[in-house]
């Protein structure tokens, strides 16, 4: 995978994290509490692909944090064995941000839903992107609030008919991982909750990638939006649908590979393979946001096409790392101690009902 | 030049206070000036206590009253407690600033004004309609007409600068003139100058000219040939140094974290008038301070609980419509129960209010502004250098018990500022935190939610603890267990431990101050008012009258001894900068009467309207009957 280098040591996302001793299971990273999702919620995926994921990793189950918001998805860190937060409505990249900065032996991620991410945190999650946080955003995209009994949400199609939309919804959706490439994010994937494999390649990628890295996870809720995913997973449909993306291969899909990106202008569109040049096929490649964006161009509303797998990846300074390094240069620079601070440079002393002549230290380190 | 300071044949007068106040565009550099001044009578040993007065607009269209900046300071050579009610002198850099305090200079005043600024536009454009240097309506003061602006750039000239800069040191012209006529000290400002300039010498040297030019003015003229000294205040034994509120306040936050051992994590969004605490804390990274500007108020608190979470000591600063914003998280805070810091700086409300001016009306938002019952501690500094005590104690409290506590300071003291009686060593004592890392439950279960028996704190335990994984949140917590729990009476329990908790930090007593002994009236304040209500007691004293006086530091716990304190007087009368919301509270818990004196009008109360105020309330026999 292409990355760019931009003179920071070339850490890992988990380098600072320490190992665990011995091997781990998915049982592990199982906590005693009952999961309280409705049937057939696609949470349910997503938490077992976690739970097997985790152990893979190889880090101490106690130096992995999952904090999360508030809506379905948010309960997750319930039910993992690890440590965990579920905050408030949105604002899990914020606290996650804290910790992170903190903590460099830690691995954090934050759980979110399109609601608490996009809506009431949409600023907290595009600053983390920009500032390039070491934590992993797992977005769960089900295009509806479900907590809250269906209401409509920011990644929900134009005209959906909701408890709050009877006639049909009017604002325009976001594309979650448009909106991430925009807010400079240095890694953006996607996956499908019912794509274990897939799903699992992208969350592993995104855990190892230093920087903040969202993953949308597209995720049905069958109670308030059930089969909104279905023309990507019906196989009649998904087939000229479905584009997985892998760094450094031709972008080719569906049956032996008959449909191909190729470039239009700025953009991409889809053609049969058959009616292009080989050559015309567009590679792809995480590193070239210019790409990464037309195939993020790729996913409209209706779905005609969703592009999966790592969109981005790029090598960036992180603010967490630079922070610390901030601290640790100040600290190591030395000055005053805590009572030279206090005293400053300019002071006088009374002693026994007189005033002493007020000193005058030299130039301290403020 | 430098000879001047020693020069004997001059007259000189001794007085025991001053009050000055310098006044001038917002681009004049008012606050600057004020500031050196202050710094002068520092280095000299007065007391002082100042109030910087200034517009929330950075430029506002020259020479207009709202462009009016100003700052007062008060120096004696005992201890003072306010910043002075009116100025003996006044320093008005042009028509505006005359006209928006000449009210205040009471008659036989000195005003010195800048006179190349009184030109026909200037007075129009503040609507003068005759030259008040000529009209005769500045009769009652002695004016001294200095013709600042032309004085300043001629003794520039030869440096070569231009004459926008060369212009605008005449702040420090004023400064040094300001400077003879008190006998200050000298060299600390023109060392302030070249260090602050350091990178363009030639503004230095323009500064220090024009400094040296003001100081030369007054020894050369007759005008100003009675000098005036005012001794240095024999303050308690101890080593003093001049700080702002929001300095000491910060330092309390570093001293706080060293004592206790964490590292400081603040996250912070910049809000007048707190974001010197972010700045200052921003240049202390030596001491282990971490400081995040978040994208908003909200990022700004949940940070810092995550840092908290992870084991440092979270702080946020804010003032008041960032405290609203923080609400939601101060709840989580408190629910999830893990220390944090919360520093509210008042300003005038509601909404964006008045930025820039001060105000003590976020006592109830402190106390109750969240949903549902989410009890904080409340702690509020009583002074500038108060700040730094206030901020250790606050930390104390919400590391002790594993609680968000409110620091609530307010514009006055932030930005006002005093000297400083040092802490040393001894007093800085580290007593480090212990997390929790071993099980404490039964069968080596860990119980997040498990108390302490004395102060019902629950265990803090950081991830990378192994053996301890568990989760918080805002959900009602299980007792013991800290699970996801719905059950009512678990809620009930939950909800008065929390409660009971808060209620339960210990605070020192309530001191009274009754120098007599059979006071009938007890002067309560909290916060800033303390000098506004010490000065005016003090007067009300002299003037034969007894009368008690308490503060409280602590407002959430009240000192345990509150009630019994209030209920020993037959009235209590409480000053504040708000509606009356202390007495609101005192009323509610306690049920029984109050008496209000309050003020919002942007400015500390002065010693003699307070004096004023509260007089009525000593003397009226018939109103102070307390009802059966």
């Amino acid at each position: 995978m292409t990355a760019i280098d931009l003179g920071m040591p070339q850490l890992g996302g988990l380098d600072l994290v320490p190992t665990a001793d011995d091997v781990q299971k998915a049982k592990d990273y199982t906590s005693d509490q009952e999961v309280r999702w409705c049937p057939g919620c696609g949470d349910y995926a997503v938490l077992a692909a976690v739970r097997s994921f985790l152990p893979t990793l190889s880090i101490r189950r106690e130096n992995t944090v999952f904090v999360s918001g508030i809506g379905c998805s948010s309960r997750f860190p319930y039910y993992l064995d690890t440590y965990g937060m579920h905050s408030i409505h949105g604002r899990a990249p914020a606290i996650a941000t804290g910790l992170a900065i903190s903590r460099p032996d830690l691995s954090v991620f934050v759980v979110t839903g399109d609601g608490d991410a996009l809506s009431i945190g949409g600023n907290h999650l595009i600053h983390a992107l920009r500032r390039n946080v070491n934590v992993t955003i797992l977005l769960f995209n089900n295009r509806i609030y479900g907590l809250t009994k269906g209401q409509y949400s920011p990644t929900s199609e134009v005209g959906k008919v909701t408890k709050s939309t009877p006639m049909g919804s009017l604002d325009h959706p976001f594309n979650p991982v448009s909106l991430a490439l925009g807010a400079e994010a240095t890694f953006v994937g996607r996956a499908m909750d019912s794509d274990r494999k897939g799903l699992t390649a992208v969350l592993e990628a995104a855990a190892r990638h230093r920087g903040a890295s969202l993953v949308e996870i597209y995720q049905d809720c069958p109670i308030f939006n059930d089969g909104s995913f279905d023309v990507l997973r019906r196989p009649d449909d998904s087939e000229s649908r479905v584009i997985p993306v892998v760094a450094g291969q031709p972008i080719t899909f569906g049956n032996e590979g008959r449909w191909a990106v190729v470039r239009r202008g700025f953009g991409l569109r889809v053609a049969p393979t058959a009616e292009v040049a080989p050559e015309d096929v567009v590679v792809h490649d995480p590193a070239d946001l210019e790409l990464s964006f037309a195939l993020s161009r790729l996913s409209d509303q209706e779905l005609d096409h969703a592009v999966f797998g790592v969109l981005r990846q790029v090598d960036r300074p992180t603010y967490d790392d630079a922070t610390r390094a901030q601290v640790q240069q100040a600290v190591d620079g030395g000055g005053d101690d805590l009572i030279g601070l206090l005293h400053g440079r300019d002071t006088w002393t009374v002693r026994d009902g007189a005033v002493l002549p007020h000193t005058t230290t030299g130039d301290s380190a403020r | 030049m430098n000879s001047a300071v020693d020069v004997v044949t001059d007259e000189v007068r001794k007085r025991h206070r001053v009050v000055i106040r310098f006044a001038g565009d917002s681009g004049d550099g008012m606050q600057l000036t004020g500031d050196r001044f202050t710094a002068e009578a520092a280095a000299f040993g007065n007391d002082l206590s100042t109030l910087p007065n200034y517009p929330a607009e950075i430029r506002a269209p020259h020479g207009t009253l709202a462009g009016v900046s100003s700052f007062q300071l008060h120096f004696a050579d005992y201890d003072i407690l306010t910043p002075g009610d009116r100025p003996d002198v006044l320093v008005a850099m042009n028509p505006a600033a005359l006209k928006a305090n000449a009210a205040d200079l009471p008659a036989g005043g000195v005003l010195i004004v800048d006179t190349d600024e009184f030109t026909p536009r200037n007075l129009a454009k503040v609507g003068y309609a005759t030259d008040p240097l000529e009209d005769g309506s500045l009769a009652p003061y002695t004016v001294h007409r200095v013709a600042m602006t032309t004085l300043t750039t001629s003794a520039l000239a030869p440096l070569g600068i231009g004459k926008k800069e060369a212009e605008r040191s005449k702040n420090m012209f004023a400064l040094g003139l300001l400077s003879w006529m008190y006998s200050r000290p000298t060299e600390g400002t023109e060392r302030w100058l070249r260090e602050k300039f350091a990178r363009r010498p030639e503004i230095a040297e323009a500064n220090v000219v024009a400094f040296r030019t003001g100081h030369a003015y007054g020894e050369t003229t007759e005008a100003f040939a009675v000098r005036t000294e005012v001794s240095p205040a024999v303050l308690p034994d101890g080593t003093y140094r001049q700080v702002t509120g929001n300095t000491a306040l910060a330092y309390g936050i570093v001293a706080a974290g060293q004592r206790f051992g964490l590292p400081v994590f603040l996250g912070s969004y910049p809000i007048t008038p707190a974001s010197d605490i972010l700045h200052e804390l921003s240049r202390l990274k030596r001491f282990e301070v971490t400081t995040f500007q978040a994208e908003d108020e909200i990022a700004g608190i949940g940070a810092a609980i995550g840092a908290a979470y992870g084991g440092a000591l979270g702080v946020t600063t804010t003032s008041g419509p960032g405290l609203s914003l923080k609400s939601e998280a101060l709840g989580l805070a408190v629910m999830i129960e893990l220390p944090l810091l919360v520093v509210d700086v008042q300003r005038g409300g509601p909404s964006t209010g008045l930025p820039t001016k001060t105000e003590q009306s976020d006592l109830l938002q402190a106390v109750f502004g969240r949903n549902g019952e989410s009890p904080v501690p409340v702690v509020a500094p009583s002074s500038p250098a108060d700040a730094f005590d206030a901020a250790v104690d606050a930390v104390r409290i919400a590391v002790t018990y594993r609680t968000p506590v409110l620091l609530l300071s307010d514009g006055a003291i932030a930005n006002g500022s005093e000297p400083w009686r040092l802490p040393d060593a001894g007093e800085l004592v580290a007593t480090p935190v212990a997390f929790q890392s071993e099980p404490n439950g039964p069968d080596g279960q860990f119980l997040p939610y498990a108390r302490d028996t004395e102060t019902l704190a629950r265990p803090w335990t950081v991830p990378g603890t192994p053996g301890m994984e568990h989760r918080v949140g805002g959900l009602e917590k299980a007792d013991g267990t800290g699970n996801i729990s719905y059950d009512g009476d678990n809620h009930e329990r939950m909800v008065r431990l929390r409660q009971a908790k808060v209620d339960g930090i210990s605070v020192p007593d309530l001191e009274v101050d009754d120098p007599t002994g059979d006071a009938q009236v007890l002067v309560l304040g909290w916060g800033s008012t303390f000098g506004p209500i010490g000065a005016a007691v003090r007067r009300l004293r002299a003037a034969g009258h007894a009368v008690a006086r308490a503060h409280v530091r602590h407002l959430n716990p009240l000192p345990a001894n509150t009630e019994a304190v209030l209920r020993s007087y037959r009235r209590v009368v409480v000053p504040e900068m708000n509606l009356g919301q202390l007495a609101f509270l005192l009323q509610g818990r306690f049920a029984l009467p109050v008496v209000s004196v309050t003020k919002v009008a942007g400015l500390p109360f002065g010693a003699a309207e307070l004096e004023d105020r509260l007089q009525p309330h000593l003397t009226d026999d018939e109103r102070i009957e307390v009802p059966a």
